[in-house]
């Protein structure tokens, strides 16, 4: 197989690619050749590099609504985010913010990767998005409406504004996407099980797949369910609120957007010469069958496994990962459980750690899709950031945190992600060689 | 592909009118409909008044007070299938199965119901918008998220497989299964609970249909309301309800002398891009969906011995199929028996998907198709064999199943009895 062309090589050193099932000739593969950042780190990826590699903190009081009688009055909110850029007027009264954050991200998706907002070929095109929320704020409303108005009555957008589907559903519409699209719920892992399922669908024939997340859990009511789970930061000073694997860790900040990526086949994108990030090569996910409780860590073990099957399947060994993006939960004691499943991977060469999710706020399923974008443009731009803390690690969670920027080697990124109530997943990447390096690496 | 094959040795259903998979055969096969007055609230209030409700007992499900207690109704209807669906096939897990035991459920709207019910204590019945916490039950978050029902599922029965909820609106129990049949193929996993639940009857969702019109107006006959295929339907019958396969892959199942009630031979999924709501008349991307389904099982379609039609009961659902079945399915359109088990169960959004599933796999077990029923008046558009109201025995050996729903997703799913492709 050609493993070059356009200048680009979707495929670096490293030992040949396991044999995929489904695939057994590996002949169908998928990269990664747009991304649309839509979060609270900005809008685009290059205003997300800025805030990755400047290591700005974006999170701050919640302005969405007033959240002054609330426990959690921190979240990570998108800057300057203006709907009607993005979604025209007919759509804006039938779609809860969430699904807007998905229509910006998705049209910067396929601008980055240089494809007509409308699919040539329906058919051939799908999305498929995670979603743990649905349509919040829209449901709050038409709940008040129901309960505290005159009669019993919600409007007409509400069957199609507030489940889970809506999201795709519109997208589909909007932009064409006929082919073969879901919707997946796996609380904050499913980001990175949305990329793994459009290397199925890529797989089993489709050559473009739309995949990602957005959230919006940002409404009075979505908050005060999230309280629920025990697991948020009550801490009002934004700098303090959200500080993962450091002595201080005591909980997350809820946030709101996420990314969205275009998925394609590769021969697809080598014969128009698409820039590639870089290649989905393994994933898995595994759950602890264990609920999460007060008194709950997440199982280590079966984190682990869950990130050996995803570098098993990429055909990458643990020697070859250049960076880990942890979930980096920010509660001490799923820190350091994570911290173990790590060390159980990679024993006593642990790759370099590198998380952001304290300058953004952790947007579910968004917020483990923000961290496939940022794994992707660390291997495409030569740079692995710094890590954002912990300044002070906690006992138990001493690991390999890049202090300070680094070149990749192999190119092999590892993403994992763990969601409320014992998911777990693991995301396997491996950049395209830059352009620039492909001469003397 | 790789050569791995999915087959379904375990069926657990919850569905209105028989709560278990012996009790839910014997009202569709005796043609008796489940849909009555809703009784779980005042319905005066609204356009349509009824609703197909499940009978459903947490204590005969064997539920803990502890899972009752956590668990959303539409989450202990999957507790109790996926039970039922194990005790089926006869698996006794060891620890290396644990591991490569998933569980992939859908559902459409997911803990819609308790979410409401909460909403109306924390805002005072609509009094504050900015709701008091502190008066949230304390598994709030597990209403918000619907993950919570694969994750409830893998927690009961210790799956450490991957874990997944698909929620693809009124497609989501074909898709669901679509989903677990991918893994058991790719080798992700070599079983999984395959399915999915919803429990939407609440206020809000029935405000929801009502605002569109979608939901039948029929109060004065809720036992006749639902009409799929009938030139005088008026609508959907809103219900709830449950299913889970257990897919496992073939060798796996024939190592252990399992017995299979069928084969997921193939399934396909395609959206209109049309409307969230809306249906062309013409049923292109259904059928396109069926053509792909029947291309991955390496089927004719006139091997095709029973359709399991989504029969919403809506005017442009019926002709919707209609036309995709005759696109598919060509001139076997015309003589394959055509069946909507929501005549009888109602329509249970993401649920129905895996309970019409359910009953495909029960098809092809007992050789016997369940009827269409409460058809009395040929509509000229819809001109194909709708078995009305009499359930027919006939062998069947493929059997396929649609779905579409809002959104615009349209999926098909076929099962086939073993013996036929071996």
């Amino acid at each position: 197989m050609t493993r070059s062309a356009a200048g680009v090589t979707a495929a670096g050193s490293g030992p040949p690619r396991a044999t995929a099932p489904g695939d057994p000739e590996g002949d169908r593969r998928a990269v990664v050749t747009g991304i649309g950042v839509v979060a609270p780190s900005g809008i685009g990826v290059d205003a997300h590099w800025r805030t990755v590699t400047g290591g700005i903190r974006r999170t701050g009081p919640i302005t969405l609504f007033d959240p002054t009688g609330y426990p959690t009055r921190v979240g990570g909110e998108v800057p300057d985010f203006h709907p009607a850029a993005y979604v025209d007027t007919r759509q804006l009264v039938q779609t809860d913010r969430w699904t807007q954050l998905g229509f910006a991200a998705t049209a910067l998706a396929l601008a980055d990767a240089g494809l007509p907002p409308r699919a040539p070929d329906p058919y051939d095109w799908a999305v498929t998005l995670a979603s743990s929320s649905g349509g919040n704020l829209f449901g709050q409303r038409e709940l008040q409406r129901l309960w505290g108005g005159s009669s019993r009555t919600v409007g007409a957008y509400q069957s199609i504004a507030w489940f889970y589907a809506a999201s795709v559903g519109q997208l589909s519409i909007h932009h064409q996407f006929k082919g073969p699209s879901g919707v997946l719920v796996a609380e904050a892992a499913g980001g990175l099980d949305s990329l793994a399922h459009a290397v199925r669908t890529i797989r089993r024939g489709t050559s473009v797949v739309i995949a990602g997340a957005t959230e919006c859990p940002l409404s009075p009511y979505a908050l005060a369910c999230q309280l629920r789970s025990g697991l948020l930061s009550t801490v009002d000073e934004p700098a303090a609120a959200y500080r993962p694997f450091d002595r201080v860790a005591g909980g997350y900040v809820p946030a709101e957007g996420g990314a969205v990526f275009v998925v394609e086949e590769r021969e697809h994108a080598l014969a128009r010469g698409a820039r590639i990030y870089g290649e989905v090569t393994g994933w898995a996910a595994t759950h602890d069958a264990v609920h999460t409780g007060p008194d709950t860590a997440g199982d280590p073990a079966t984190y682990a496994r869950a990130m050996r099957l995803a570098l098993a399947r990429a055909g990458s060994t643990a020697e070859e990962v250049d960076l880990v993006v942890p979930d980096a939960l920010g509660v001490p004691r799923y820190d350091r459980s994570e911290a173990t499943a790590l060390r159980a991977v990679f024993g006593d060469r642990p790759p370099p750690v590198s998380t952001h999710k304290s300058l953004t706020g952790r947007a579910h399923q968004g917020g483990s899709a923000l961290d496939v974008a940022t794994a992707l443009l660390a291997l495409h731009r030569d740079t692995l950031p710094a890590s954002a803390g912990p300044v002070d690690p906690a006992p138990g969670c001493e690991l390999d945190f890049l202090r300070a920027p680094r070149r990749p080697v192999s190119r092999v990124a590892l993403v994992c992600a763990r969601g409320f109530d014992g998911f777990n997943s693991a995301l396997v990447l491996r950049g395209a060689i830059p352009r620039q390096r492909s001469a003397t690496d | 592909m790789t050569g791995r094959r999915a087959v379904v040795t375990g069926v657990g259903v919850v569905a209105p009118g028989g709560v278990t998979r012996d009790r839910f055969w014997k009202t569709l096969t005796e043609g008796r409909t489940a849909t009555r007055r809703i009784s779980f609230f005042d319905p005066s209030p609204y356009r349509s008044q009824i609703a197909a409700e499940c009978d459903f007992d947490p204590d005969a499900a064997g539920l803990t007070p502890a899972q009752r207690q956590r668990s959303d109704r539409y989450v202990q209807f999957a507790l109790a299938c996926a039970a039922e669906a194990l005790a089926d096939s006869g698996l006794d897990l060891t620890d290396a199965e644990r591991d490569v035991a998933g569980v992939v459920l859908g559902t459409a709207v997911g803990g819609t119901t308790a979410l409401e019910q909460e909403y109306v204590r924390v805002s005072d019945s609509g009094r504050h918008w900015l709701v008091d916490h502190a008066l949230g039950g304390p598994y709030l978050y597990q209403a918000l998220v619907p993950s919570s029902l694969a994750a409830d599922v893998a927690c009961r029965h210790g799956l450490h497989g991957p874990a997944q909820v698909v929620s693809t609106g009124c497609t989501s129990g074909i898709d669901a299964i679509g989903y677990a049949h991918q893994l058991v193929v790719d080798g992700e996993a070599d079983i999984v609970l395959a399915g999915a639940a919803d429990s939407p009857i609440s206020p809000v969702t029935v405000a929801s249909f009502d605002a569109i019109r979608a939901t039948s107006p029929d109060n004065d006959d809720p036992g006749h309301a639902s009409r799929p295929f009938d030139a005088h339907r008026q609508g959907f019958v809103l219900a709830e309800g449950a299913a889970v396969l257990v897919l496992e892959e073939w060798e796996h199942a024939r190592r252990r002398g399992a017995h299979v009630y069928c084969e997921v031979a193939g399934y396909g999924s395609r959206s209109n891009g049309f409307h969230m709501t809306g249906l062309r008349p013409d049923g292109v991307e259904m059928g396109l969906a069926i053509a792909a389904a029947l291309r991955q099982a390496r089927l004719d379609p006139s091997a095709v011995s029973y359709v399991s039609a989504h029969g919403s009961g809506t005017r442009q659902n019926d002709r919707h199929e209609t036309a995709a079945f005759k696109r598919a399915l060509g001139p076997t359109a015309y003589r394959v028996p055509v069946s909507s088990i929501k005549s009888m169960v109602g329509h249970s959004l993401g649920a129905i998907g895996a309970i019409e599933m359910a009953a495909c796999a029960l098809a092809i077990e007992y050789g016997v198709v369940p009827p269409t029923a409460n058809w009395t008046t040929r509509d000229p558009e819809c001109d194909l064999d709708y078995v009305p109201n009499v359930a027919r025995e006939t062998p069947v050996d493929v059997a396929l199943s649609v779905g579409s729903g809002f959104g615009g997703f349209q999926s098909a799913m076929l099962f086939r009895r073993l013996a036929v492709t071996r």
